[in-house]
């Protein structure tokens, strides 16, 4: 990391909630300006986001497999009462 | 989660089997990913979803309310999956890993930005499948933590009560599962880079 890797690494604990939108305004500032002058910690900060979104945008809209749900109610002995039926 | 609005609690507990039903299929496809997402196993997956909803069904009448339906149910399973996977033979993960350890060690290694890769790059089968990869090389710490909290969008708060473990511990776990997500994706994503020949 360019810069000074001893503030890289003190910003490095807070991306979690500066990425979630849970720091402070304070705080926000300071990573900002750090990364303005630190293209690492931006290259960081740019491809954890991404990370996150590629997983949650997977999640989205997964359901639970017919088959796999059929079975599930028989276990349960709850096939009258299955979705659909 | 708030799929347990609608749901009585005094029904339940007496075993009202519409009412239980009215619960499997508010929270059967939650609990299926979860265990899904954290054992990679279709399988295994199912298994798990299955004990969960009969463990519920023998507990219920004992379920005191203290926390909600949905993070029970939750505990259950994570309990179940986290089980199977100390049980598996051959670790891919270092058990005394210090998860908690709010000094997260050496910076990342790998700063190549692949954010600019076109969107279709990330939706191929290999891409989805290096995402699988990437989730089962966490330790179960942290895959639990990053199950619950990224992928099922339980709070910091929901996620603590689940596994037992402190706010503070949840977010420490956090933020290494993604860094160690971001550092597998990269290894990959950069190759893409180079392969497609896109820069910022």
């Amino acid at each position: 990391m360019s810069g000074s890797k001893q503030r890289c690494k003190d910003l490095l604990g807070a991306l979690s909630d500066y990425l979630d939108g849970d720091a402070d305004e304070r705080l926000c500032a300071e990573i900002e300006r750090h990364m303005a002058d630190c293209p690492d910690c931006r290259v960081l900060v740019d491809t954890l986001r991404k990370t996150i979104i590629l997983y949650r945008e997977r999640e989205a809209g997964e359901g639970l497999p017919s088959d796999v749900q059929t079975r599930l109610y028989r276990r349960l002995n709850l096939e009258d009462l299955l979705p659909g039926t | 989660m708030s799929e347990n609005d609608q749901l009585s609690l005094d029904a339940l507990r007496s075993g009202d089997r519409d009412e239980f039903a009215r619960m499997v299929e508010a929270y059967s496809p939650r609990i299926y990913r979860l265990a899904l997402r954290m054992l990679g196993d279709a399988q295994e997956a199912e298994d798990v979803l299955q004990e969960t909803f009969l463990n519920a069904f023998r507990s219920l009448s004992r379920f005191e309310g203290r926390s909600s339906l949905g993070t029970w149910l939750h505990r259950i399973a994570t309990n179940q999956a986290l089980m199977r996977l100390r049980k598996r033979e051959v670790p891919t993960f270092s058990v005394d890993e210090p998860v908690d350890d709010p000094d997260l060690g050496e910076l990342p290694r790998q700063l190549v930005d692949w954010c600019c890769l076109p969107e279709e790059e990330f939706m191929t089968a290999e891409a989805q499948s290096q995402l699988d990869a990437a989730v089962e090389k966490l330790s179960p710490a942290l895959r639990a933590v990053f199950t619950l909290r990224e992928l099922q969008g339980l709070s910091t708060r929901e996620t603590s009560e689940v596994l037992g473990i402190s706010e503070s511990a949840v977010k420490t776990r956090l933020l290494r599962a993604r860094l160690q997500l971001r550092e597998h994706l990269t290894a990959y994503f950069a190759e893409r880079v180079q392969e497609v020949g896109y820069e910022r």
